[in-house]
């Protein structure tokens, strides 16, 4: 496939359609709690309304304040491109691009974290003392998950011979091999998708890790490290949040579906994104939140998990 | 025992009081409550004045204590000489502390040894050394301060986290952004019962019953067979729709979304039930001087009966679901626990302490009314936001139950007149204590009158005023992040507490 054709595309889609994550997870809590709900377009709105404002700044802040946001935003767009699309490899795809990926997405929670430290406010300290707990506690997570997929990509079915990405890129291990190998019968592989699922509740804020529909300063963790940002720097973190949540569910996507043609599997990719959303949005309206304390636990879990399907894989 | 002892529906003769130094009084109250009493109010009484009116730097201040056994229905009053200062009885007898706090901001009669001695209620805009808070001292340790504005639609408050890491060492609240001087204003005022169903709005029903049971008491007026029932309906329907509604917050701070979005709505079923009743959902100009302004006819009972055996049946099984889901079991269970001697010590009263294993209701220990009444309290032993969640699940049964019984009852009832609206002209030289059970706990109205019948005292002591200490106590060792389910749990008044 054209490179230029396939960034486009990729980009086009998650720039575009990205927002309508949140609205979809929005009107499935409402209609489960038996509301009308919040427009799907909600969060369009909301951007283009935040776009308009102009801004309040603190005295006590610096650049970085102002800076973090934009850092937080431009990291996930640079991450994306990483990202197989409808079973075609990235162009970008080389050795190891999923740590630069995992990182990338680490730098940005590294800017907000500064820009929320960086306004002085006891409650914001308390919201990036608590992201820059659980966000380390995920990483080992992620890579664990990331290393049955390599283990995994070591013995590459027949049918995926053909195409040859770069073998340790999110292309080559994303690129139907744990789908085909389930077929073969390795059982263990669903623990994969379900540990992501995890991971993309615990980074992006979600039930049960977070409340994002809170209004108690004292819970939030990503919530109140942006509370002093407003206008287009809140908009920057509205945007970053929802590609961020787009990116996550890309990734499962990708590693469930089987190889199939290109539009059937762009189809089939994004309906089942959008699954996803509403999957996200019934785990949020039936579940309570982890007290936070707990959350370590959920994520000692999913590591344990990631462990034993690694260890299954290797055996086999 | 110097105290004088009388039946609690009755009022006392002042002249029957006779003043004692304060540390008889500490002695008397300390030996008290140890054999079961409980303290209902201690407070300043001004020395009656001969012509003009009073001037507070020049007038004489007692102090009057008044406590409660609730195993008998008998209330003790004990009066002290006139004085500016005094050993303090809070280090004997912690139920004490508040009250000497606020006596210390209202009359300026110093406890003398009180371990925390403040104002109850911050002046605003005073200078912060005026108003100290208690810190922590450590590298490790820092402060977390919240409100008084916050980020809900709700009431201004201050709150003082001492924390290390996650961990709340210690709580201190900072109240009286809400006060209106309430307390001078029904001593003067010639329009009091408006004036006693603004005490605090969710309360509407039990602050004006207490009112109006006070003058009643005062007065010897006695409100009728139907008018009993009424009250009582009305009463039990504050309680329905504010259980109602505390469940829905609890949920909706665990981020339990059913529960949180169902309880809004039967809430405001209960309101308008109250609604059809008297035309207002919080239930003002319902109640008056010896009696209620409004009445039901059989149609209506029927209506209402009907409406709240609907209502009844949704909030059930939302709170059912609620307090069978494992995740929301896990997050109220061992969150903000309290011990009964905790609650014991510190004088609380309503739900937190039936929580805590301490039987207090004012429903089934000084009833207002001959009516069949719950047999006892409903009482829970953990102490903790589970055992606050359950015991108003338990009462939403009982009243339910309550309400159903006295809305047949009521259709069954002789029609009577309807009381005239008018305020009773009081006797000279009583005192007469009101205890009424609302939704949040014992709502106690005092009064006392001088020589010419005019109003000497009136303190109200909304149930918030015991209870804000309890809520401090509670967060110590607690994660910082659970602070806003316990005070939900709480959930106190501000207004009630700064009147």
């Amino acid at each position: 496939m054209n490179t230029l054709l396939f960034l486009v595309l990729q980009l086009a889609l998650a720039l575009v359609l990205a927002p309508l994550l949140p609205g979809i997870i929005n009107r499935v809590k409402a209609i489960v709690a038996g509301r009308r709900g919040k427009p799907l377009l909600q969060t369009y709105y909301d951007l283009a309304r935040l776009l308009g404002k102009g801004e309040v700044i603190s005295t006590t802040t610096s650049w970085v304040f102002c800076t973090g946001p934009v850092i937080a935003l431009a990291t996930v767009i640079c991450a994306l491109p990483l990202l197989p699309l409808a079973g075609q490899p990235s162009p970008c795809a080389f050795d190891g691009d999923f740590l630069l990926a995992a990182y990338l997405l680490g730098l940005g929670r590294f800017a907000i974290i500064l820009a929320a430290l960086d306004t002085g406010s006891s409650f914001e300290g308390m919201g990036a003392s608590r992201e820059a707990t659980f966000s380390a506690l995920a990483e080992p997570v992620l890579f664990l998950a990331l290393l049955v997929l390599v283990a995994l990509s070591l013995e590459p079915p027949q049918a995926l011979q053909a195409t040859k990405p770069p073998e340790l890129s999110f292309s080559a291990l994303l690129g139907g091999h744990a789908a085909l190998a389930w077929q073969d019968g390795r059982a263990e592989l669903l623990l994969i998708p379900a540990i992501f699922f995890v991971l993309l509740l615990v980074e992006n804020c979600r039930m049960p890790v977070d409340d994002p529909t809170t209004h108690l300063e004292l819970t939030m963790i990503h919530e109140v490290m942006v509370l002093d940002h407003s206008g287009p720097t809140l908009a920057c973190i509205v945007y970053g949040a929802a590609l961020k949540l787009w990116f996550f569910v890309a990734l499962i996507t990708a590693l469930v579906l089987p190889p199939m043609p290109f539009w059937q599997h762009l189809g089939a990719s994004l309906v089942l994104m959008f699954g996803l959303a509403v999957g996200v949005g019934v785990v949020e309206s039936v579940m309570a939140r982890l007290r936070l304390p707990v959350i370590p636990r959920l994520l000692a879990g999913a590591l344990t998990l990631a462990a034993l399907s690694l260890i299954l894989t290797l055996v086999r | 025992m110097d105290a004088v002892t009388f039946d609690y529906r009755e009022s006392l003769d002042l002249a029957t009081l006779k003043p004692v130094a304060s540390q008889v009084m500490g002695a008397e109250l300390t030996t008290a409550l140890n054999d079961g009493w409980r303290l209902l109010a201690l407070c300043g009484l001004p020395e009656q004045q001969g012509q003009s009116s009073p001037a507070r730097q020049e007038t004489e201040i007692h102090l009057l204590c008044v406590i409660a056994h609730d195993g008998t229905g008998k209330l003790a009053a004990l009066l002290s000489e006139p004085l500016t200062a005094y050993p303090s009885f809070t280090p004997a007898s912690p139920q004490a502390h508040y009250f000497e706090r606020e006596i210390f901001e209202q009359w300026g009669v110093e406890p003398l040894g009180h371990p925390w001695l403040k104002p109850v209620r911050r002046i605003p805009d005073a200078p912060a050394a005026s108003y100290p808070y208690y810190r922590v001292e450590g590298e490790q340790v820092h402060e977390v301060a919240v409100g008084p504005v916050h980020a809900g639609i709700i009431e201004p408050g201050h709150f003082r986290f001492q924390c290390y890491g996650e961990e709340v060492l210690h709580l201190e609240i900072a109240l009286g952004y809400q006060h209106r001087g309430l307390e001078a204003q029904l001593l003067r005022s010639s329009v009091r019962l408006p004036l006693a169903e603004c005490i605090a709005g969710d309360s509407t029903i039990a602050h004006a019953t207490a009112h109006c049971v006070l003058w009643e008491r005062l007065s010897g007026l006695m409100p009728g067979q139907r008018a009993q029932i009424l009250r009582r309906i009305a009463l039990e329907l504050e309680r329905l729709a504010n259980h109602c509604g505390d469940l829905g917050a609890i949920a909706g701070d665990t981020g339990f979304l059913p529960t949180s979005s169902w309880n809004g709505r039967i809430r405001g079923d209960f309101l308008n039930i109250t609604a059809s009743l008297c035309g207002n959902r919080f239930g003002r100009t319902m109640l008056t001087y010896g009696g209620v302004r409004h009445d039901a006819d059989s149609n209506l009972c029927h209506e209402m009966l009907e409406r709240v055996r609907m209502a009844g049946r949704d909030v059930r099984g939302a709170v059912d679901i609620m307090l069978e889901s494992p995740g929301v079991l896990d997050r109220l269970e061992h969150t903000g626990s309290l011990t009964a001697r905790q609650a014991q010590d510190l004088g609380l009263v309503g739900v937190p302490a039936r929580a805590c294993g301490l039987a207090v209701d004012a429903r089934v220990f000084s009833p207002l009314s001959d009516l069949p009444h719950q047999e006892a309290p409903c009482v829970e032993d953990s102490g903790d936001v589970l055992a606050r969640s359950r015991v108003r699940s338990r009462e939403l049964d009982a009243s339910l139950h309550l309400v159903q019984e006295d809305l047949e009852r009521l259709a069954g009832c002789p029609s009577e007149e309807i009381a005239a609206h008018t305020e009773p002209h009081l006797p000279p030289n009583r005192l007469a204590v009101a205890q009424v059970e609302g939704w949040r706990g014992e709502v106690c109205h005092l009064a006392a009158t001088d020589n010419k019948g005019d109003l000497l005292l009136y303190k109200v002591i909304d149930p918030s005023f015991h209870n804000w200490p309890g809520l401090a106590l509670a967060l110590r060792g607690q994660q910082i992040s659970d602070f806003p389910l316990c005070n939900k749990s709480f959930n106190l008044s501000y207004c009630g507490h700064d009147l």
